[in-house]
Order: structure tokens, then sequence, then C-alpha cells
């Protein structure tokens, strides 16, 4: 903090007023609801509800649908992590090798960062289309008869292309700003000793770059966990019967859906938790960036 | 050397391509008719009915109650995104404000009351959250739609970073100067912070423009309906048509991503700025 410092009485407490109203009545309430609730076994028709301790937990996690899910969020979350990863990577090392005039790369390779996750789905949707979708007939010329929001896998293929084209951009600009705040210096010292461009990316770009590619993993992991959620809402078409869904969907549809609102609280309670692992570690992880920055 | 130039071209021109086509192709079949995209597929040329089906979308009374148009989700998704925008800069610059630039007993606590909103994003307590507001009475209103968002601590980050980037003479020679909270704040810091101030706008207009679950939730009236709202909407009737109206689905697609693309790439240097600077 600052060495010089206002000191008053009443001032900071009226400008963090707002704030603080803002975040105990829509953040602190529900979120002690949401741990409340998940003790409890709500009455489907309202007549009050009963104390059942950790059943509703218990039952979620024994529930066989609830870990296929998992399971495939799972999945899910690997294959969109590392896809949108590696191809922003090898994106954003192409266009440092050739940015100089070239910033048409840089803007047509971001400019579809800002679009909404359902807009997304819905042209995504257009795209697998089975009447007029071109992926489904580049599909069919494989041999691949491609069914999507009825085969399971095909869904869970469309989704992941969608999730992944969506999140590109977005590491494609901390790669590249990444790669041009690496010391000129360094990359001359290793062009000198090392004459093979991919090795010298593994050994000396890769390792320099590896905060960046860690802070991004944290950042993708939880993309593909929550914000994913506008891709799937809309490319299932609110039949999940046959089609993946992930965690957060599941939380959603049981809330909402299937009124069972104990379970769908232990079901928060539980990605709670992930998200504040995956915050700690984060936080953590900043910390030592600052170190050696 | 120059062969692997041209390798590094046709990488970056088939990322590029594998980007942009799905919204330019979204943008050119939306110019055609329903029956010619049925039979033909997804056009990459421009037809002529650019002009009658965006007329449709944006005027023609839709929804269950026919009391929106395309127009009004467009109205009410710039309401959410300017009002989210403005209300997180003012509510976040005051709090930061506060944390840095006083010496007060319970800062710290308040640092991590604030700061704690970062670890449980609204979508694991959509359920209470929907509880609460519906207690409050605020389902179907423009505050129930903007402030519960505001409920998170990302402005707040960024000008807490900002303010202690600024040099501490500024307050020293305020100070010698006789200016008081007020005046350092609206005189000295304010005018300081512009570029500060209009990267998170955009950034945050964005955001707000781009909400799907929350509206979803908080708008059951179709007056409140965003584009993204929507979205999902025309998706519902889709299903079961003979015909599904593609163009009219991509026009509002377009409709849905022309503001965020726009601001990318006419504000690009700000944008990229803000998000790399920020999240540090």
């Amino acid at each position: 903090m600052k060495r010089v410092q206002f000191s008053s009485p009443l001032l900071p407490y009226l400008f963090l007023a707002p704030q603080l109203a803002v975040i105990v009545i829509f953040f602190y309430w529900p979120s002690v609801r949401a741990i409340q609730s998940s003790f409890y076994l709500e009455d489907p028709f309202g007549f009050g509800s009963t104390f059942v301790g950790l059943d509703n937990y218990i039952g979620t996690l024994l529930n066989p649908e609830y870990l296929a899910i998992a399971r495939f969020t799972a999945i899910f979350t690997a294959l969109v992590t590392f896809f949108s990863l590696a191809l922003g990577l090898l994106l954003a090392v192409k266009a440092d090798a050739v940015i100089r005039g070239n910033a048409t790369y840089k803007t047509l390779l971001i400019s579809v960062y800002a679009i909404a996750p359902p807009v997304a789905g819905l042209i995504g949707m257009m795209f697998f289309d089975q009447h007029i979708g071109p992926f489904v007939k580049i599909a069919a010329f494989f041999g691949w008869e491609m069914k999507v929001g009825l085969s399971y896998f095909d869904t869970a293929f469309a989704m992941i292309v969608v999730a992944v084209w969506k999140q590109i951009p977005y590491n494609f600009i901390f790669f590249l700003s990444g790669l041009q705040g690496l010391p000129a210096s360094v990359r001359e010292a290793a062009a000198i000793d090392c004459r093979s461009s991919v090795k010298r990316f593994w050994t000396v770009i890769f390792p320099l770059l590896a905060p960046t590619a860690f802070f991004l993993l944290i950042i993708n992991v939880t993309y593909a966990l929550f914000d994913t959620f506008g891709v799937i809402d809309v490319m299932v078409k609110d039949k999940a019967a046959n089609n993946p869904i992930t965690l957060v969907y599941k939380v959603y549809m049981d809330g909402f859906r299937g009124n069972d609102i104990g379970g769908s609280s232990a079901q928060s309670v539980i990605l709670m938790i992930v998200v504040f692992v995956l915050t700690v570690l984060q936080f953590r992880f900043i910390e030592r960036r600052i170190h050696y920055t | 050397m120059h062969r692997t130039r041209i390798l590094d071209h046709a990488v970056l021109i088939l990322g590029a391509l594998f980007l942009t086509l799905p919204v330019v192709v979204a943008f050119m079949t939306s110019s055609h008719e329903a029956a010619a995209i049925h039979s033909k597929g997804l056009m990459l040329s421009p037809g002529g009915h650019f002009v009658d089906t965006y007329e449709k979308v944006l005027t023609r009374q839709g929804g269950f109650t026919g009391q929106v148009t395309g127009a009004r989700m467009m109205m009410n998704s710039f309401i959410l995104g300017v009002g989210f925008a403005l209300g997180k800069i003012v509510l976040s610059m005051l709090a930061a404000y506060a944390i840095v630039y006083f010496r007060f007993r319970f800062a710290t606590l308040a640092f991590w009351v604030i700061f704690t909103t970062l670890l449980l994003p609204l979508e694991v307590r959509i359920m209470p959250s929907y509880e609460v507001m519906s207690g409050l009475g605020l389902i179907n209103t423009y505050t129930g739609l903007i402030v519960p968002l505001l409920a998170s601590a990302t402005g707040t980050f960024y000008f807490r970073q900002f303010f202690k980037s600024v040099p501490e003479e500024l307050l020293e020679a305020a100070r010698i100067d006789g200016a008081g909270p007020f005046k350092f704040f609206i005189d000295v810091l304010v005018p300081l912070s512009k570029t500060m101030i209009a990267a998170i706008f955009i950034i945050m207009f964005v955001y707000g423009w781009n909400q799907y679950l929350w509206p979803m939730l908080m708008t059951t009236d179709e007056r409140f309906f965003t584009l993204m709202r929507g979205i999902k909407q025309i998706l519902q009737v889709w299903i079961g048509s003979q015909i599904p109206d593609y163009n009219e689905a991509f026009a509002l697609a377009v409709l849905a991503m022309l503001p965020p693309v726009l601001v990318v790439v006419v504000f690009q240097s700000w944008f990229i700025k803000g998000l790399t600077e920020s999240d540090k």
C-alpha cells in the first residue's frame, strides 16, 4: 500500500459501502444459502424442509449418472484445454515469426475473441446441421455419418470443436504478448548456440513461456468447466437425455428443471470446492511470477 | 529460411480461416432466403435478401406474446452492457480508492471480503441467487439483470493494481497544496485513469452484452429479453419446423456478435492491454 495515506474515520467506509453491499446481498447471501440447503431435503410442494446431514452429498456422489457426467466433464475439459492451448501457442509462435508488417494476421486471429458462447454454439449448430452443415458433409465424405444432437459421441465432438474455436484467440493473445516480451538478447544468444529452431523453441523459448502457459492452463480449465455453459445449452437444445453435458449444466438442470434443490445445492458446493482449489493454485502461482519478473 | 517463412504463412492463413470463416459464412448466409439455404447449404457469397431479412428480424413482433422485437432485444442487451460497465467502474473505482489510499481499521478484512468473490463464479451459485432475487422481487427488472452481476472483484482488482502504480509523489504534492480526498480523487486520480477507465469500460461492456445464463433466469417477461436470450428462443421455435428460418437465426447471431467483434477489432490495442496487464 501507499506510504502516504489519507486517514478519515468515515470516508473509506463510505466509498466501500456500495461495493460491499452488492457483494453481501448478491454473493455471500446466496453462497451461504447454497451451503445451507445442501444439508436439507426440500419438500417439492413447499411444505418446509428436513435436515438430512450429508445425504445429498452421498446421494450425488454415489449416483452413477452423476459420475458419468463427471467423467465426461473431465474428458471434455482436458481436450478443450489441450487443443485450445496447443493451437493458440502454434499460431502465436508463427505470428511472432512473421509479425513485422503483419498486423492483419493478428487482427484476424483475435477478431472472434469476444463472441459469446451461445452465439458460438448457434453457429456451431449450423455448421453441424443435418441438412446444411458443411462439417457433416465433410464427415460423410469420409464415411462418418454425423448426427449432432442425436448421437452422444457426435454431439460431444461438435461441442469440443466449438469450445476450442471460441477459446483459441484468448490463448493466442497471451502467448503472443508473452513471446514478444522475451528479451531479444536471449533469443540472439539461443540462435547462436543452437541452430535447430524446433530444438531452440523447446529448450529455450518454451521454458521462458512456462509461467504464461501455467496461468493459461488454469484459465482454460475454468473456461471449459464454467464458461462453456452457453455452448452446451444451445447445442443440446434442452434435450439432455442422450447428449453429453457438464457438471455445471447438471446443477442447472437439477435445480431448475428437476426441482431438486438439495441435490443441486450439494453439486454447487462440490463445484465450489473445485473452483476454490483452482483459484488457490492460481494465486500461489501469481505470487511466484511476480517474484521473478 | 525462405521455406520456413512460407510454412509460417500457411499455418497462419489456415488458422485465420478456421477462426474467421464461420463468422463470414454466418453473415453471408443471413442475406439469403431460408428455402435457398435449405436446398443449397451455407453460403460464401452475399445474397439479395439482406435488407428484408434484417428488417424482419429487427421489427417483427416475436415470441409467445408478440411483445418483443429484435430491436427491443438489442436495446436490452445494450442497456445491460452499458449499465453493467458503468456500475462496475463506479463501484470498483470507489472501493479501490478506499483500499489503496486510506488507512483504516478493517482494510484487510474489506479486501478479503471483496476478493473472495473471485472464488465462486455465478454458475455454481445460480439456484440460490435466483431464490434471493425472487425474494427481493427483482425478477424482470433491469436492476435484477444488472446489479447482481456487479458482485465480483474483477474491476476492483484492476483499479487497485493501477492505483498502486500511480507515483506516491502525486499524493504528497496534492496534500501540500491542500487537496482533500474528494479533490484528489476527482482532479488527479480520475483524469490519470482515463485510459484505464476506457479499457475497462469496453471489456465490461462486452462482458455484460455477452451474459447468457443470468438473463435467462432473470427474465420471464419477453419485454426484458436480451439478444442472447433471443438466441435460445429461436432455437426452441426451430425444433420441429419444416424449413427452419436459417436466415433469421443467422441474422440474429450476426446482430449478437457485431458489437463484440467491432469492439475487439477497433479497440484492439486497448483490449489486449487491458487483458494482459490486468490479469497479472
